[in-house]
Formats: C-alpha cells, sequence, structure tokens
C-alpha cells in the first residue's frame, strides 16, 4: 500500500489489485520496492514463452476458469459507482427538492440502489477471492513439479556437466528462479486480464457519463503513465549499480571475515576498511539514489491524478450546473478516473514483469533440456557373481573431446588384485575411479569386466559391483545408523552395526552422544574427518562389492584414528579387487599393479621393483620420499 | 532499536524537517476533500436549488458568472494544494532516502569496523557466518524499515489523527462508522497475521530443508550414483517438496482472503456512509457535499490504520535485527593494545619463548594446554607434533595474539607480546594458517598482502622458494591471473604454495606454518621444504604437523599430548625416550625408513 494516499476519491475500483506477493518468497534485500527492479531479458522470449505455455498446459481448464472469473470481479467491480452515483444523485435531487419544498428524499430508492452495489461488491469479492484461491494452486503446483522436475534431472544429468556449473547455480534455479516463475506468472495471468477489462469497462463507463469529460481525462492520466516509465528507465541504472555493489560490499564482508586470522596476521585492518569504506560510500549514492527516484513515483502520479481530479471537478460542477450530468456521475467520473491510472501503469509494466518470468524460465528449461547421460543399453547383460576381473582396452580418454588426457591405456587387474594409482597432486588420480564407475564414458577403446564392456551393463548393475571411498566423504543430514545403511538400504540394524565393527567404527559411534541414532549435522561438522571416513569405510563394507575403489589420503587425521582406517582398509580389501588411490608406501609396494600418473595420463605401469629398476618418473617419486625425509 | 540511537542522531535534524513536511503534506491532503465538498455544495447545490424553485428566472439552469468564479477559484487552490503535497511528499521521500541509506552506510562501517578488530574469541562467539548476516542483511533490514518508518509510521498517525478531526468536523454522528470499519479490517488483518504468521516460520524452514536436500544430492552425487540411491534421493527431495508446496498452498490461500475483504470493507463503508449520511441530508444536518468529503476522510483514516497495522508486523522483525546488530557494535574485543606499547629494538630477534603458559577456550570447562614452556632459537626449526585436539594449532595461535593466554606469558624478541601492539607483533611474524585463505584480487596483490611495497624480487624469490613459479608462470597473465573470491580458481595445493609465498615474501623474523604442507604430495614438499631451510636462514621457524617425516631433521621438536608436553628434542633422542613419539612414527614410517 502507498503512503500517499489519494486525497479523495474511492478506491474501491481495482483497489491495490497489484496482487500480494506470496509468502516467504521475497526477492533480494532490496530488490522489489515501488514494483522496480533491474529488468532481465530472455534470450529467447517467444521459445521460453511456448515452453511455458506448453507446461501449463495441464491447468488449462483452471486457467481458463480464472480469466472467466477475473472478468467477472472486474466488470462487477466497474458497474459499482455508476450505479452509486444514481443514490448520491437521488439523495441530491431529493434534499434539493426538500430545501425548495418540493419533495424528500427517496430513501426507498436509495435503499434499493444501495443494497445492489452491495450485491455486487459481494460477488465482485467472492469472485476475486475464487480467483485468488485458484490461482495459489495453480503456482503452487507450477513450483512443485517444477523442482521435482529438475530434482529427477539432477540425477539423469552426466558428471561432467557439473565440471563447469557450480551448485550455486543449479540450486539458484531450485529455489529461485522456479519461485520467480511462479509468482510473476500467477500475477501477470490475472493482471493481463483485469487490466484490459478494467481499462475498457472505464473507459466505456466514463464515455456514458461525459465524453467532455472523458476527453479531458484521457489527456490527463497518460501523463502518469509517460512520467511513470520515465522514472523507471532513470532509476533501472542506479538500481542496478546498487544490486552490484550490495553484491560486491557483500562478497568483500565475506571474504574478510571469513579470512580473518590471516587479514589480522598480516595487519590487514587498515586495508580492508579503506576497501569497505570505497564501497559503501558507492552503494550510498546509488542506494539513496535508486530509493529517491522510486519514490518520486507516488507523488508524481498523484499529482498528475490529483490535476485530473481537479479538472474533473470543475468541469462536472459547470456540467452540473448546466444538467447536463448529475451529481452522482461526477461522484462516479472521479473514483473512475482515479482507477484508470492503475491498470494503465500495469498494463506498461506486465512485459517488464513478463521479461521477468522469462528470463528465470528460461534458466529453469534450459537445465531441463540439457543432455543427459548417454542411454543405458537396449539390453543390459546382467552381471552374475562377478569374480572381478578388470581389463581396461585400449583407453582413451578426454574431458572435453578436444583435449585427450589419458592416450592409449592397456591392463589388467586380476580378481583379488590390488591395483595402486600414484602420482602427483593434480595428475588425475580422480579420473581413473570415474571411468571405472561410468560417470564418464572412455572416448575410445574399452574398460571390461569380467570379458564384458561395461557399456553393456545398466549403470546400476554395474556400480553394485564396486565399492567406493572417496577422500572427500559424503555423509548426509540423518542418523549415523541411516547413513551407513545407505551402502544397502535393506540390511538390518545388526548387520549395520556389524559393517561399523568391521570398519573400527563401532567403538567411537558408541561413545557419541545418541550413538548410532545421533545425527550428522548439516555441515557434517559434529564428527571428525577420519571419523567420517569410518563411516564411509563402514557404508562400502555393508554394499558388500566385489570390486573397490578406494582413496587412502588421510591427510588431516589423527595417527590414531589412522591406524584404524588402515586396518578398516585392509578388512576390506581382503580378497577384493581394488584400486587405490595411494599416499602409504607400504600399500604402493604390496600392490600387484601400480599405475603412476601424471597430467592426467598413466605414464608408467609395472609392479614396484619393476617401476624402481625402470628408474622414471616413478623412481624419482619415490626416492623423493628420502630426500624429503632429510630436506627438513 | 534504542541501543543504536547514537547512530540516529546526526540525523535529528533532517528527521525534524521531514516530520515537518510530513505534516504538511498531511494537511494538504485532508483539505482537498473540503474544497470538493465546497464546489459540490456552494457552486452546484446553491444553483441547483435555486433551479429547482420555479419562482426563480427561466434561465437558472446556466451557471452564474458567480459561480464559475467560485468554482474556478477553489479549483485553482485545489490545484496548490495538490502541487504542495506532492512537492513535501518528494522532499520527505529524498530526505527518507538520504537518512535510511546514510545510517546504513554509518551502521555498516561501525560493525565492520568493530569486527575487524575483534580477536578469535568473538569470532567464535558470534560465528563468521552470523558476523556475515549481520553485517549484511539484518543492516539491510533496518534500512527498509527506516524508509518505511518515516513514509508510513509517521505520516500514519499524523493522516490518522487529522482525518479524524476532519471527518468530525463535517457530521460528528456519524464517526461510529469509522470505528466500526477499523476495528472489522483489524479483526481481519490480525486474524489472516495470527493464522498466517506462524506457517511463515514454518515455510522458511521447509525451503532451508529443500535447500539442504538438494545441496546433498548435488555434494553427493558420485556416491549416490554409486549406491544407486537415485530413487532414494529423489524420494527424500519429493517429500521435502510436497511438505513446502502444501504449506505454501495454505498460506497463500489464507492471504488471498486479504485482498477481496479490504476491498469489501472499503466498499461497505463508503455504502455505509451514503446511507446513514442520506438520513442525515434529509434531516437538514448535513450538506451532500460534506457526507462525500467525510465519505474520503474515512478512507483516508482506514488506510492509516492498516499501514499502522502493517507496520507492526515489520517492526518486531526489524528490531530483532537492530538488536542483532547492537549486540555486535556493544562487544569489546578482548585483545586490545597496551595504553603504553613498548617497542621492538634492534636487539629484539625472533627468539619465541613460552613461559609456563596455560591455556582455556573462553567459556570452555577445562584448560586446552597446560604449564607448556620451551624456546624457539633463531635460524632453527621447532616443530610441534601430536595428535589432532592435542592443542598444536593452538600454540602457535597465541604468538601472533589471536588469543591471549590464560596464564603464564609469551615472549617474543625480549617482549612479553601484550605489552607490544598488535600490528608490530604481527609485522615480525610471517604466518601460514592451517586452511590456506587467499582474497580476491590477483596472485600478485595476495603475494603482496603483507606490504603492498614489496619489491619484484622479494615476490618472485618468495614464489620460488614455494614451488609456486612453476604455475605461475604457466599462466600468460603470470603475477596478474586474477584470483577470484575464496580462492575458488585455484586448486587446494596451488592456494597453500601461495600462501607459504605470502609469509615469506613478508622475509620476517618469524615464520610460523601451521600444518602447512598437507595438500601437498611429497615431491613438492621436499623441494619446498629444501628451498625453505636456505631462505629462512637466521629466522625462527616453527611448524605444526602430524607428519613425523616433515620434520625429522628439525632442530627441535615438542611433542604434544592433551596439552601437555610430553617430549622435546630431536627426533633420535624422541625415539629414543619419549613413548608417544615413538608410537606416532613408527605408524609413519616403515622400520628401513626410521632407521
Amino acid at each position: 500500500m502507498s503512503s500517499h494516499q489519494e486525497a479523495g476519491g474511492n478506491r474501491a475500483v481495482g483497489a491495490g489489485r497489484s496482487s500480494m506477493r506470496s509468502p516467504g518468497m521475497r526477492g533480494g534485500p532490496l530488490g522489489g520496492h515501488g514494483g522496480m527492479r533491474v529488468a532481465e531479458k530472455a534470450r529467447d522470449f517467444k521459445g521460453t514463452m511456448r515452453s511455458l505455455i506448453r507446461y501449463l498446459g495441464a491447468y488449462r481448464i483452471a486457467i481458463s476458469v480464472i480469466m472467466i472469473v477475473a472478468v467477472g470481479s472486474t466488470v462487477f467491480t466497474i458497474v459499482g459507482p455508476s450505479i452509486l452515483g444514481t443514490a448520491t444523485t437521488t439523495l441530491f435531487n431529493g434534499s434539493m427538492a426538500q430545501i425548495a419544498g418540493t419533495g424528500t428524499v427517496d430513501f426507498v430508492a436509495i435503499g434499493r440502489i444501495l443494497l445492489t452495489v452491495l450485491a455486487l461488491y459481494l460477488a465482485a469479492a467472492l469472485l476475486t477471492y475464487v480467483q485468488g484461491w485458484i490461482m495459489a494452486g495453480i503456482s503452487v503446483k507450477i513450483t512443485y513439479r517444477f523442482r521435482r522436475d529438475i530434482s529427477e534431472k539432477i540425477n539423469r544429468m552426466p558428471l561432467r556437466y557439473f565440471d563447469d556449473t557450480n551448485h550455486g547455480e543449479v540450486l539458484s534455479r531450485i529455489t529461485n528462479d522456479v519461485d520467480t516463475v511462479s509468482r510473476t506468472l500467477g500475477q501477470s495471468l490475472t493482471q493481463i486480464v483485469t487490466s484490459v477489462v478494467s481499462v475498457l469497462g472505464v473507459l466505456i463507463m466514463m464515455f456514458t457519463i461525459s465524453w467532455m469529460m472523458t476527453l479531458v481525462a484521457l489527456v490527463i492520466v497518460p501523463l502518469s503513465v509517460v512520467a511513470v516509465d520515465l522514472i523507471v528507465k532513470r532509476s533501472q541504472k542506479f538500481f542496478k549499480q546498487q544490486q552490484d555493489y550490495i553484491g560486491h560490499l557483500n562478497g568483500h564482508v565475506e571474504e574478510i571475515y571469513g579470512g580473518h586470522l590471516v587479514m589480522k596476521a598480516f595487519n590487514g585492518e587498515r586495508k580492508s576498511i579503506a576497501k569497505l569504506n570505497g564501497l559503501n560510500s558507492t552503494l550510498y549514492d546509488a542506494g539513496w539514489k535508486s530509493q529517491f527516484l522510486s519514490g518520486l513515483m507516488m507523488p508524481i502520479m498523484f499529482f498528475i491524478g490529483n490535476l485530473g481530479y481537479v479538472a474533473v471537478s470543475i468541469l462536472g460542477g459547470l456540467l452540473a450546473v448546466r444538467r447536463v450530468i448529475t451529481v452522482g456521475d461526477i461522484q462516479a467520473f472521479i473514483q473512475y478516473v482515479r482507477s484508470f491510472t492503475q491498470p494503465l501503469t500495469q498494463l506498461a509494466n506486465i512485459s517488464n514483469v513478463l521479461q521477468q518470468t522469462a528470463a528465470a524460465a528460461e534458466r529453469v528449461f534450459e537445465f531441463l533440456n540439457e543432455t543427459e547421460e548417454v542411454p543405458e543399453a537396449a539390453q543390459p547383460t546382467a552381471i552374475t557373481g562377478s569374480a572381478g576381473r578388470v581389463e581396461f582396452d585400449h583407453v582413451r580418454f578426454g574431458y572435453i573431446p578436444e583435449k585427450t588426457v589419458i592416450g592409449d591405456f592397456s591392463a589388467v587387474a586380476e580378481p583379488g588384485h590390488k591395483i595402486a594409482i600414484v602420482g602427483p597432486t593434480g595428475a588425475g588420480k580422480t579420473t581413473m575411479v570415474k571411468l571405472l564407475m561410468r560417470y564418464y564414458d572412455v572416448t575410445a577403446g574399452a574398460i571390461l569386466v569380467d570379458g564384458t564392456d561395461i557399456r553393456q551393463f545398466s549403470r546400476g548393475d554395474l556400480r553394485k559391483t564396486f565399492g567406493m571411498v572417496l577422500q572427500d566423504t559424503w555423509l548426509f543430514n540423518g542418523t549415523i545408523m541411516e547413513n551407513i545403511r545407505y551402502g544397502r538400504p535393506s540390511a538390518t540394524d545388526e548387520e549395520v552395526i556389524d559393517a561399523a565393527k568391521t570398519a573400527h567404527a563401532d567403538h567411537f559411534i558408541r561413545t557419541l552422544p545418541h550413538g548410532y541414532e545421533m545425527v550428522i549435522n548439516e555441515e557434517a561438522n559434529n564428527i571428525s574427518q577420519g571419523q567420517m571416513q569410518l563411516l564411509t569405510i563402514a557404508r562400502a563394507i555393508l554394499a558388500d562389492p566385489r570390486i573397490l575403489i578406494l582413496d587412502e589420503a588421510t591427510s588431516s587425521v589423527d595417527t590414531r584414528t589412522e591406524v584404524l582406517i588402515q586396518r578398516a582398509m585392509d578388512n576390506l580389501m581382503n580378497n577384493r579387487t581394488s584400486f587405490v588411490i595411494a599416499h602409504r608406501l607400504s600399500t604402493v609396494r604390496n600392490a600387484d599393479l601400480i599405475l603412476v600418473m601424471r597430467d592426467g595420463d598413466i605414464v608408467e605401469q609395472g609392479t614396484h621393483a619393476e617401476l624402481l629398476e625402470r628408474a622414471g618418473f616413478y623412481a624419482e617419486i619415490y626416492n623423493s620420499q628420502f630426500d624429503y625425509a632429510s630436506a627438513a | 532499536m534504542t541501543r543504536l540511537a547514537r547512530y540516529v542522531r546526526p540525523y535529528l535534524p533532517l528527521l525534524a524537517v521531514a516530520i515537518v513536511l510530513l505534516f504538511i503534506q498531511a494537511y494538504s491532503n485532508l483539505a482537498l476533500p473540503d474544497y470538493m465538498s465546497r464546489i459540490v455544495d456552494v457552486g452546484i447545490q446553491r444553483g441547483g436549488v435555486a433551479a429547482a424553485r420555479p419562482a426563480a428566472t427561466l434561465g437558472a439552469s446556466t451557471p452564474t458568472s458567480l459561480q464559475i468564479h467560485y468554482m474556478v477559484q477553489t479549483g485553482g487552490s485545489m490545484l496548490l494544494l495538490t502541487l504542495v503535497a506532492a512537492g513535501s511528499a518528494i522532499l520527505t521521500g529524498l530526505i527518507s532516502a538520504r537518512i535510511a541509506s546514510g545510517l546504513a552506510r554509518d551502521l555498516r562501517a561501525a560493525v565492520f569496523g568493530r569486527v575487524v578488530s575483534f580477536g578469535s574469541a568473538e569470532f567464535d562467539k558470534f560465528s563468521s557466518a552470523s558476523l556475515i548476516t549481520r553485517t549484511t542483511n539484518d543492516i539491510m533490514q533496518i534500512q527498509m524499515v527506516a524508509v518505511s518508518l518515516l513514509t508510513m509510521v509517521f505520516y500514519a498517525p499524523i493522516i490518522g489523527v487529522g482525518g479524524i478531526i476532519r471527518a468530525v468536523g463535517k457530521s460528528s454522528s456519524m464517526w461510529w462508522i469509522i470505528g466500526l470499519a477499523v476495528s472489522v479490517l483489524m479483526v481481519v488483518v490480525l486474524t489472516v497475521f495470527r493464522i498466517a504468521v506462524p506457517k511463515f516460520r514454518i515455510m522458511q524452514r521447509l525451503i532451508d530443508r529443500l535447500n539442504l536436500v538438494s545441496r546433498e544430492s548435488l555434494s553427493g552425487m558420485m556416491v549416490i550414483r554409486a549406491f544407486n540411491m537415485q530413487r532414494h534421493e529423489e524420494k527424500r527431495f519429493d517429500s521435502a517438496n510436497r511438505d513446502l508446496a502444501d504449506t505454501m498452498l495454505f498460506v497463500n490461500r489464507v492471504m488471498v482472503v486479504m485482498m477481496p475483504f479490504m476491498m469489501l470493507i472499503m466498499n461497505g463503508l463508503t455504502l455505509l456512509i451514503i446511507w446513514v449520511g442520506a438520513k442525515e441530508v434529509a434531516a437538514a444536518r448535513m450538506q451532500v457535499g460534506d457526507m462525500m468529503a467525510f465519505m474520503q476522510y474515512a478512507i483516508q483514516i482506514v488506510f492509516a490504520f492498516l499501514m499502522l497495522s502493517m507496520m507492526f508486523i515489520m517492526l518486531p522483525r526489524a528490531a530483532v535485527s537492530a538488536a542483532r546488530v547492537a549486540d555486535v557494535l556493544e562487544t569489546e574485543p578482548a585483545i586490545s593494545d597496551p595504553p603504553a606499547p613498548e617497542n621492538f629494538d634492534s636487539a629484539s630477534d625472533g627468539t619465541v619463548e613460552f613461559q609456563n603458559v596455560s591455556f582455556r577456550y573462553p567459556g570452555a570447562e577445562e584448560d586446552v594446554l597446560h604449564d607448556i614452556s620451551f624456546t624457539a632459537l633463531p635460524g632453527r626449526t621447532t616443530a610441534i607434533i601430536g595428535a589432532t585436539g592435542s592443542g598444536k594449532s593452538t600454540i602457535v595461535n597465541l604468538i601472533p595474539r589471536f588469543y591471549d593466554v590464560t596464564a603464564g606469558s609469551i615472549v617474543v624478541g625480549g617482549r612479553d607480546t601484550r605489552n607490544v601492539t598488535q600490528e608490530e607483533l604481527r609485522s615480525r611474524i610471517g604466518f601460514v594458517p592451517q586452511k590456506a585463505v587467499l582474497f580476491s584480487g590477483t596472485i600478485g596483490s595476495n603475494l603482496r598482502y603483507g606490504d603492498e611495497a614489496t619489491d619484484a624480487e622479494a615476490v618472485d624469490q618468495a614464489a620460488r622458494i614455494s614451488q609456486a613459479s612453476e604455475f605461475i608462470s604457466a599462466s600468460p597473465e603470470g603475477m596478474d591471473a586474477p584470483i577470484s573470491q575464496g580462492g575458488v580458481n585455484v586448486s587446494g595445493g596451488q592456494k597453500q604454495r601461495l600462501a607459504i609465498a605470502r609469509a615469506l615474501a613478508k622475509r620476517a623474523p618469524i615464520y610460523i606454518f601451521d600444518d602447512s604442507f598437507s595438500a601437498l604430495d611429497f615431491k613438492t614438499d621436499a623441494n619446498l621444504r629444501r628451498a625453505l631451510k636456505q631462505h629462512t636462514g637466521s629466522s625462527t621457524v616453527l611448524i605444526v604437523t602430524q607428519r613425523v617425516s616433515t620434520i625429522r631433521n628439525a632442530e627441535q621438536i615438542v611433542v604434544l599430548d592433551e596439552g601437555t608436553i610430553v617430549g622435546s628434542g630431536t627426533h633420535a633422542e624422541l625415539m629414543e625416550k619419549c613413548e608417544t613419539y615413538r608410537e606416532i612414527a613408527t605408524s609413519q614410517l616403515s622400520k628401513e625408513e626410521l632407521s
């Protein structure tokens, strides 16, 4: 509601029809006042709108009902003032007659008119509510459906997609963009109808009262639309600037608070304050200017509105004296002039709103239309009691097609063998993991499990054969029991506890508050890194896979826990073919096959002894350990 | 809100001007209906009455020049009033925009300045996430409320009271209609909010839940697929999604009651006024124009109340934000510079001496460090080793005074650390934190973070020693390669090497490495260490680590267990006499390497 009330005039007609924003869906902190935001444009407006309309197809009946109801409520509201005017006229004439001594006020007639109008208003209110009720249902359903589609889509996307799209972006599509679409869609759908009907209806009503007054009104009212448009254009710049600087400033604050230890250690206080002050004063300028400009809108519209009001009052007065129109007509006309501005501004603004809708919808559809994982083999080969023999047959691979990282790699892992993957940081050791699990497909050649190309299996079956324990542990917000059971949902409590015992996790779990029922919090920081790793090992043990993929790194784990992890991993690897991203010398030396990686490629392979003899890259790395010890 | 009064004070004069303007604006707005009623009552009615009299002249239906003159004159006054109202509204808008933005700017600067002075103890108390929200969102909240405070909260009572005075002036017998409308409105607004507000809170929680589930399914993508749990995740998401949708539907459907209801109340109000007013007019207690004016006053009054009630819903939220901001501003950092600081002199070297130091985290029940004493000498490497939670990092965090010792003292270069300024103390320390943090800018700006005047040669050398030159020169921009916020565009190992280079570029008498080599592979680590040894020359080097191999050749190794020193000496000595050290070492190195 604006603070600057129109001085006169009943606000009944279309009063504040600018739909209430759905709760809990606030825009950015300073995003939305005065209905002005930085306009965003969709790249392909038409195409997006077409997709959106198709998406809305399911609700076509409900939407038609909304349209009809909206027309009804608007018409009822518009007719009101005109009929009400006759009551005023009856009163006016009656009272004049009374003064003149020629008659009395006809209360029966006035009462009848008032009741009629009351009925109209009641009907209008009821219809508005019905319209709001249905619309709320539709927008909630759309929100729900979009979100469900996105969440299912995530699971069908190739991992490759997420290499260069960060999670924040996807999250913002699930929350903000979907929100924007459903909110603005609800708003614009009803507004288009009500605004058009209002403008036409009011125009007709005005003409029936007096064409002369209507012409005067038509000259004045559009002024406000022009004024609003001008202001919006001018203030866009400042809104944009404000939005940008809020971003910069928040970024700076986050950075300094997050790194305050470093900032203090390097005496960076003054520097960071100076930077904040710079950002802060720009934000201040942009802030008050945009605020002021958007604040201009109301008084100016109000002023122009009053121009019309005064003009209509005088002209109406003159006409009334001439008996061309009645006093009630003036009253009604004033109301119409007042209610003419709003739908006009709304119509002027609707293209902006639709642009917003399209921009957000485009991002959502873009995601929904991304290429999905390569489809499963048509008749997937079933995996039966896999022995666990893995063969790499002339594998070639690159994350992007133009850039091959693995040239031509062949090797065989016999059942029960241990394969160590070694190499410096950033050499691409996890690439092997991603290929084995078919997160990525090889560019050429093939990976075979027990003689069958892994692309012949269904992904689900293939991955069931593998167990994976990564350094980057992942636990979800749930109890420890649930987190371990994730490895095999059908496992009983006893089986879960047995797995925890094998993983040497049982003991520490029991020392935690609530034991197995302790809930891992959202940041997963209420248990230590090492404990998390033990839980993921228990999870893999429970899944009981034929082939294992392990990441040994335990850099942030204390020695005692490390010993436990080591033992747990040894338990796990027992009798299983295992691929280990090795960090421990003992693991490397005992491996049946060592794959040495460098810059993404596998540069050497062989056993420890063979590789040392070759005196290549592996020997260099291995010998540097002693170097390393003596360097300190 | 009163706790922030200090920050509002500079704006009081402007505020006073704004309030005067609001009065002018309200007066003009309220005067308008009065003029309109005069046009009706005097202008039209007099003529009309004359016309209605059969005795009057036949030309009565033509307005007299007096009537026209009166109407035009009245119209002119109305325009003038409108202009005054618009003018004062614009000025109020200008003032309120400046006050609100200015207040926000001042608060932001004050909060940021305060937080920057905070030590780790205050960061632990508030958590940095919460401090960020307080500096950004909470202040935004206050700014938004400040704007509406001026244009709504102050304006509404003025227009409300003024409207009532005027309305009663028009008809003292009809004010009950306004009372009725206001009470019905209040009941509806309050009921709707009574029902909806608790649901808003639930909804916020459900939105958080949805976010959490989506975040988890993104971050755990590999694991989820590894265990074929896609269906399960979809179900988890679906239940969060459905809960949110159900609550949203309920709240939306409650909220859509508001609009038609308010319209109905307004319209009903008009109808009632006409009905009652008609009787008054018939009884000659009132004129038609007065009735029309009354109607407009009534609507303004009702709107004033509506605005006020909206504000009462907004204000508590802003009050919470204000309190959160005030909490920060009122917190005095536990560590401050001494009133008469000592200075380091030419005799001060890099010696770091712990004298019977005990330390307890604020609010903790037990000390984490007990009676720690050792001396780290210049030109030597002192290593601190121990299990997680043994207090290794705590020790080195005490040296730059991130925390103050609970008992005992730390002497650096012959001065108790509490007797010199923090700035001077820290300028003597090259610190590499456990978690490598880079700031947005370029590689060069990060390496020069300690001192912008560091020459290119020193920066290059630091990069070389930290084994960073190779990847720096690999990019065409070299030192000018951009670092994005949080340093997300460089890998963990690169980040760590840059953090080390940043400390080395300071050429400080003391270097502290808090478990800073963990993200490096063995080879890089070895090269770095060898280069480091040459560079640090006469500086004191303190290294916290878990890897025995990292520190095997340190001149002094301090072994910590549960906050106490259980041994100190060289690798060989400790292997002999220290059980804890032996335990750590054997778990990491094979026999042949230990010998």
